[in-house]
């Protein structure tokens, strides 16, 4: 594996438990800066988990609890000193089901924003229009900016979160299947989103969609039972997988 | 010929009748109601027939007329109280007449009503009276002063408990742990059913007493008392409506906002409270219902006297605490009967109008507003 990228997310022997249920075995991995990691495997095996644990979102579930080493930029993020406020601004994260806030489109992009500071009218708009532009929907929005954000269609309302994560100008962005209730016009838009976006952040993905993660990312992680199984550049998993799971897996032979 | 293999079964027809029974019961209790709004306005309409004009006062003989007038009607003669020709002055220790200090009652005195202007008033031109005096000889039905009690403790009552109960409905909702949830929520619903007298009683008691002393009002029961007994109504209406379309908020919502790097406060305040906020402005209406509407603790809390004035810690008297206090004892079928339920029309038209607001307003114009399409 080469390693010709700075490491953004590190982890080593880090497991995460719901209670007594433990969900995640020791998962060591290295996610590069400024490169798409898709996680796929069969639904219950934790990729989501992980992605979850890397903005502490499982920190809302009462009863779980990890151990082992998730490191940011080399700082332990479940560490005693981590604002887990401060942590999930600098780390974006898309969801699997579009939730745009009740609000207008406009309120939603800058809702991100007026959280810790307040900001100019001009500034805020000229942040609308950027952002909106990066999630590719400026053109299909310009016009009803304060129309509520509900009233955008699937597609559009997911980019329309894309924009929103991306108007706090995270580090990383982190998508839990955000295609999955997509048609395939609209997941193409995605797609072609997160490609242009993996210059200026550091992508991780997770999909069940296994095209989707050898068309858009880099690098893929394969996991299974909560143990992460293989890890590699994403042409090597899906063209000469090293373990047989993998194999049994992208062949569609399980899972 | 035998039954074909589609007959009607036997546990069909059981169900049938378990059906019609069901229907029949709720038509019943849909009709019930209908009747008693009929039976109110019809009382109400007594006002409006003929005999209307035929008060009391004016088949009064003109000696009769003239005398001033007295709540104690027993404790004094006509002619002694002609001839000490002291204003209408009630003292409530004695029962008897009092000092002739002219506001002992509070309400701004009348010119006194010359005898024909006694006898050709109508019921009608006495609700505009300043003052409510229905069993005085010269009977005043002024509504205002109780319309104003009534604004007063209502108005009261919300200030202090829609805040309350929405705020305990947050921490509810959004912050509290589901131990003290769990605990927390049937509590306060529990307070919904507390029966109103014992609220009274408290209020009478306990509230009243520490409010004097804490505000040295000069009457020991008003408007401030009693809206503080109908807030601890008001309180669990809204905390309960509140809590429960805080809680229908999608839970996806407090997630995408905790990502973008909010606070659990800012995600209630800015997220979770929009997103709920017609449901929490029913709660409120429904509040401002029960508020309203409520009598014993009105009657036991309020100082029940009808005076017409602008201030919060004088003594009030609700709409509903007068039909509480009267209705038992009322002539039937006299003009002050037929106040009385001019008053429960008013009641009912202002809880209907509420509940109206809060189903048309509320859940077409507020959701389309907040959540779009």
């Amino acid at each position: 594996m080469a390693k010709e990228h700075p490491v953004k997310v590190r982890t080593s022997d880090f497991s995460v438990y719901y209670g007594q249920k433990q969900a995640l075995f020791n998962i060591g991995i290295d996610i590069f800066d400024r490169k798409v990691t898709a996680f796929i495997g069969p639904s219950g095996c934790g990729k989501s988990t992980f992605l979850r644990s890397i903005n502490r979102m499982n920190d809302l579930i009462d009863g779980t609890r990890c151990s082992g080493k998730l490191e940011v930029d080399g700082i332990d993020v479940y560490g005693k000193e981590v604002d887990v406020v401060t942590l999930r601004r600098s780390i974006g994260m898309v969801f699997q089901k579009s939730i745009p806030f009740p609000k207008s489109i406009y309120e939603n992009i800058t809702y991100g924003l007026t959280l810790t500071e307040k900001r100019s009218k001009d500034e805020l708009d000229h942040i609308v229009e950027t952002s909106l532009k990066r999630a590719a929907l400026w053109e299909e929005v310009k016009d009803r900016l304060t129309h509520s954000a509900q009233g955008l269609s699937g597609g559009q309302q997911q980019r329309l979160c894309i924009a929103r994560a991306v108007a706090v100008n995270p580090e990383i962005l982190l998508m839990d299947e955000p295609c999955s209730a997509l048609d395939p016009i609209s997941t193409g838009k995605v797609e072609e989103l997160i490609t242009e976006l993996k210059d200026t952040y550091t992508i991780v993905l997770v999909t069940h969609n296994m095209q989707q993660a050898a068309r858009v990312s880099d690098y893929t992680g394969f996991f299974l039972m909560g143990k992460l199984i293989e890890f590699d550049r994403t042409r090597s998993i899906f063209t000469a997988p090293s373990k047989k799971e993998t194999e049994d897996y992208i062949t569609g032979r399980f899972g | 010929m035998s039954k074909h293999r589609f007959a009607a079964a036997q546990r069909h027809r059981g169900e049938h009748i378990a059906e019609w029974t069901i229907r029949i019961v709720a038509s019943t209790s849909i009709l019930t109601i209908f009747l008693i709004f009929v039976f109110v306005f019809r009382e109400t309409t007594t006002l409006f027939s003929p005999d209307a004009q035929n008060i009391p006062s004016s088949s009064a003989t003109a000696e009769e007329i003239l005398t001033p007038e007295l709540y104690n009607a027993d404790a004094l003669t006509a002619e002694e109280a002609h001839e000490l020709n002291i204003p209408e002055v009630y003292n409530p220790e004695t029962g008897t007449l009092g000092e002739p200090e002219p506001i002992a009652l509070g309400g701004p005195e009348l010119p006194r009503s010359s005898t024909k202007q006694v006898a050709e008033r109508s019921v009608w031109n006495r609700l505009t009276d300043a003052a409510w005096q229905p069993v005085s000889s010269d009977p005043k039905f002024g509504i205002m002063p109780l319309l104003v009690g009534t604004a007063k403790t209502t108005f009261l009552a919300i200030l202090l408990g829609a805040p309350l109960g929405i705020l305990a409905a947050m921490y509810s909702a959004f912050f509290a742990p589901a131990r003290v949830r769990n605990v927390l929520k049937p509590t306060i619903e529990l307070l919904a059913g507390f029966p109103s007298v014992v609220i009274g009683f408290f209020c009478l008691t306990i509230v009243a007493t520490l409010m004097q002393d804490l505000l040295g009002t000069e009457a020991r029961l008003n408007a401030i008392v009693g809206g503080i007994g109908l807030s601890i109504t008001v309180i669990p209406i809204v905390f309960s409506i509140a809590e429960e379309s805080l809680s229908a908020v999608p839970k996806s919502l407090r997630e995408a906002s905790l990502a973008l790097g909010g606070t659990e406060w800012q995600t209630a305040y800015r997220v979770m409270l929009p997103a709920a906020a017609p449901g929490v402005f029913a709660a409120v209406l429904l509040g401002i219902g029960r508020a309203f509407g409520e009598t014993m603790i009105a009657i036991m809390a309020t100082g029940n006297a009808p005076m017409l004035t602008a201030g919060i810690a004088d003594p009030v008297r609700t709409v509903a605490a007068t039909i509480g206090a009267e209705m038992g004892e009322v002539v039937w079928g006299s003009d002050h009967y037929g106040v009385l339920f001019l008053l429960g029309t008013i009641l009912f038209v202002v809880s209907f109008g509420l509940n109206a607001i809060t189903e048309l307003y509320v859940k077409q114009r507020l959701i389309r507003k907040f959540q779009g399409q």
